[in-house]
């Protein structure tokens, strides 16, 4: 079991356990990877099993996506914040939702109240995405949706303000996160039940694979889960048995496996110790492409590449010390480079007690700008390949989140295990071990329990909350409400209430409802009708 | 004996990040006391009636969004309402240390920013409880 502690004294030397719970020998030489085959274990980049890239030339053709995080208050802000980094060279979005947007309340909501607009932008209606995405050129720019329970609802909007501004469906191109279960394991912006969330999810891949090619309807989430607590291992190999429950659903409806596969996606953390993770990455492309090929018998060799963005590495960040940030980032930056990522974004380093300045934001693009361009990282494809310790590693990764795949089979398989708190438990009890580890001292994190310094504290700073936004919401909403054509939108929700009770695809009847400028409360609130909402299982 | 501490720990408002609640749940229940967690997205008023049920001695609020001052001013309104001002009330997550005197003013006994010490939440529990 991944157990956090890391470093223990042994007679001679340390005795190194990864967090994933796999001992490390101070030497690696050819008897490690005697077993190994080239052409079995990873062949080139490029050709199955991908072990060491999805593209034969990855960044020396293609650089990796660079990706922040952002999305303050209202859409109008949001848009501004989206043409400056745009003007600053990144090449995709990546847009934040406030609290009550994610948990479909409305911006009037009394359950809304402080948090419209604290966390990310409040989107009531298409209105707000009229703003948000004004003079963004859809066709070229991809945007990353993070929202989960009403990713649907998201996912419809997008299309519409796509279509409205003149990019017709298959030339946009958007990422909603969509995973449910991965909320209810972590993340916590669930609305309603496993079955029917699963449901909407199975909606969307199936109306993605028909009307929007170049979208990609699912971003599994092993990050949440990791900074939640999980190990490394425990990340991929819940994000498999996640994804592994999608994709069954879908293919239950009838699809084939190779309609829908290729357009998944994988976020992932970048944390921790700097070759645990890039082995993980290594053995998770491995293990997607032979479990795609060999459980579900896809022939499309694309379906079999396994897209990531590896980024983020907030868990790793301190308040104490912040500066030292800016170096743990850009090593995360490296790790994510050297694993082969296709999107890269990077928490800022202010992240850890601040909203992220402007400032902050720059060095995390300049870091991950400064890799390809300077110190030639994308010069060759998968350099640590052939490394003793990186191929034995990789090898002892892929045992590792097989061993952690079958606990979840062993549970009921994924939904179950999350419905009946198996998931959270688990992550839970390594929090705890992990925290622990760390006021015993047992794992050493700079600044926090090691080299501490007398410093001057910095003051925590949190999204303020701003009337402002609140009301200027709330008056939009209610002018919205008077002029909308209220038999139409009552209309529209009716058919969608039809469509959910008799398990029809709701995206369409999604799409009728926010061209009529029907609210993300009243589209949510006629699905909670229908299907209820998730009862949290006890897990003390 | 000495008396086995109730603790209700509790996630008030939308907000999702329940890894400090759910560690620091572990963390008491090692230490010996009896915990029950209400789980995700609660208002205050369910906060004060499971406390009111389950007859805690002490409700813990985790707040990572910011929204700890009016959640923990209704919070000690409605509990006064309710007849169990005695109860204790202590706060923990992502508190800015220019509030934790508000916190106190307002009634709040203790304030435990994340990166606290389970040593000290748990000392701090133990010697107000028996007092």
């Amino acid at each position: 079991m991944g157990v956090a502690t890391y470093i223990k004294d042994g007679e001679d030397i340390k005795e190194v356990i990864l967090e994933s719970g796999i001992p490390i020998k101070p030497i690696y030489g050819p008897e490690d990877i005697k077993d190994f085959d080239y052409r079995e274990d990873l062949n080139d980049p490029g050709e199955y099993p991908f072990t060491r890239g999805i593209h034969k030339f990855m960044y020396r053709k293609t650089p990796y996506t660079m990706r922040q995080y952002s999305g303050f208050g209202t859409p109008k802000e949001t848009n501004e914040r989206f043409q400056f980094l745009i003007s600053q060279g990144q090449t995709g979005l990546n847009v934040a939702f406030d609290l009550p947007t994610q948990m479909g309340l409305d911006s009037d909501d009394p359950l809304a109240e402080y948090d419209v607009g604290r966390v990310g932008m409040a989107v009531d209606s298409l209105r707000d995405f009229e703003e948000a995405f004004k003079d963004i050129p859809l066709d070229r720019i991809g945007s990353g949706l993070t929202i989960n329970a009403v990713a649907s609802i998201m996912l419809a909007m997008y299309q519409v303000v796509g279509e409205k501004f003149g990019y017709s469906p298959d030339v946009i191109s958007a990422t909603p996160q969509n995973d449910i279960l991965k909320e209810m394991v972590g993340r916590g912006m669930w609305i309603f039940p496993v079955e029917p969330s699963i449901r909407l999810i199975g909606d969307t891949i199936e109306y993605s694979a028909q009307y929007l090619p170049r979208t990609n309807p699912v971003s599994i989430c092993g990050y949440h889960i990791r900074e939640s607590g999980a190990t490394p291992a425990q990340e991929i190999a819940y994000a498999f048995e996640i994804a592994k429950t999608y994709i069954e659903h879908v293919l239950e409806r009838g699809l084939k496996i190779d309609d829908f596969i290729h357009r998944f996606s994988f976020n992932l953390d970048i944390y921790g110790n700097f070759f645990e993770q890039i082995s993980k990455f290594r053995a998770a492309r491995k293990m997607w492409a032979k479990l795609i090929k060999d459980n579900y018998g896809a022939k499309n060799p694309r379906s079999l590449w396994f897209r990531m963005l590896a980024g983020g590495g907030g868990g790793g960040l301190t308040k104490e010390q912040p500066e030292v940030n800016i170096v743990r980032s850009a090593y995360y930056a490296m790790i994510s480079a050297l694993s082969g990522t296709q999107t890269m974004a990077l928490c800022s380093y202010d992240e850890a007690y601040t909203i992220p300045t402007p400032r902050a934001a720059l060095i995390s693009l300049r870091t991950m700008q400064l890799l390809l361009e300077e110190v030639g990282i994308r010069d060759t494809v998968d350099p640590l390949a052939g490394s003793y310790y990186v191929e034995w590693l990789t090898k002892a990764l892929e045992k590792k989140i097989g061993e952690e795949m079958k606990r979840v089979q062993e549970a009921g398989g994924m939904a179950h295990a999350v419905e009946i708190g198996y998931v959270q438990r688990e992550v839970a009890k390594q929090a705890y071990l992990f925290e622990k580890a760390l006021q015993e001292k047992t794992k050493i994190k700079i600044g926090v329990n090691k080299y501490v310094m007398e410093e001057e504290k910095h003051q925590v700073e949190l999204h303020e909350y701003n009337d402002d936004v609140a009301n200027q919401q709330i008056k939009k909403l209610e002018e919205l409400k008077r002029v909308r054509n209220t038999r139409t939108v009552m209309q529209k929700l009716k058919n969608l209430e039809a469509a959910a009770k008799e398990k029809r695809n709701v995206m369409p009847y999604l799409i009728d409802c926010i061209k009529e400028y029907t609210t993300v409360g009243e589209m949510t609130k006629v699905f909670k009708d229908v299907f209820g909402e998730f009862k949290e299982p006890s897990i003390f | 004996m000495e008396k086995r501490i109730r603790i209700l720990i509790a996630k008030p408002g939308l907000d999702g990040h329940d890894r400090g609640a759910k560690v620091v749940a572990l963390a008491l229940r090692d230490a010996g006391m009896e915990v029950i967690y209400t789980g995700l997205h609660q208002t205050v008023d369910q906060i004060v009636n499971a406390a009111l049920q389950e007859d805690v001695d002490v409700i813990g609020l985790s707040i990572l969004s910011g929204t700890h001052i009016p959640i923990c001013q209704k919070l000690i309104k409605e509990m006064g309402e309710k007849g169990i001002s005695e109860k204790m009330v202590v706060v923990g997550g992502v508190i800015p240390e220019g509030d934790i005197q508000k916190l106190h003013g307002m009634g709040i006994k203790g304030v435990f920013p994340n990166g606290t010490a389970f040593d000290t939440m748990i000392k701090f529990l133990k010697e107000s409880i028996k007092e």
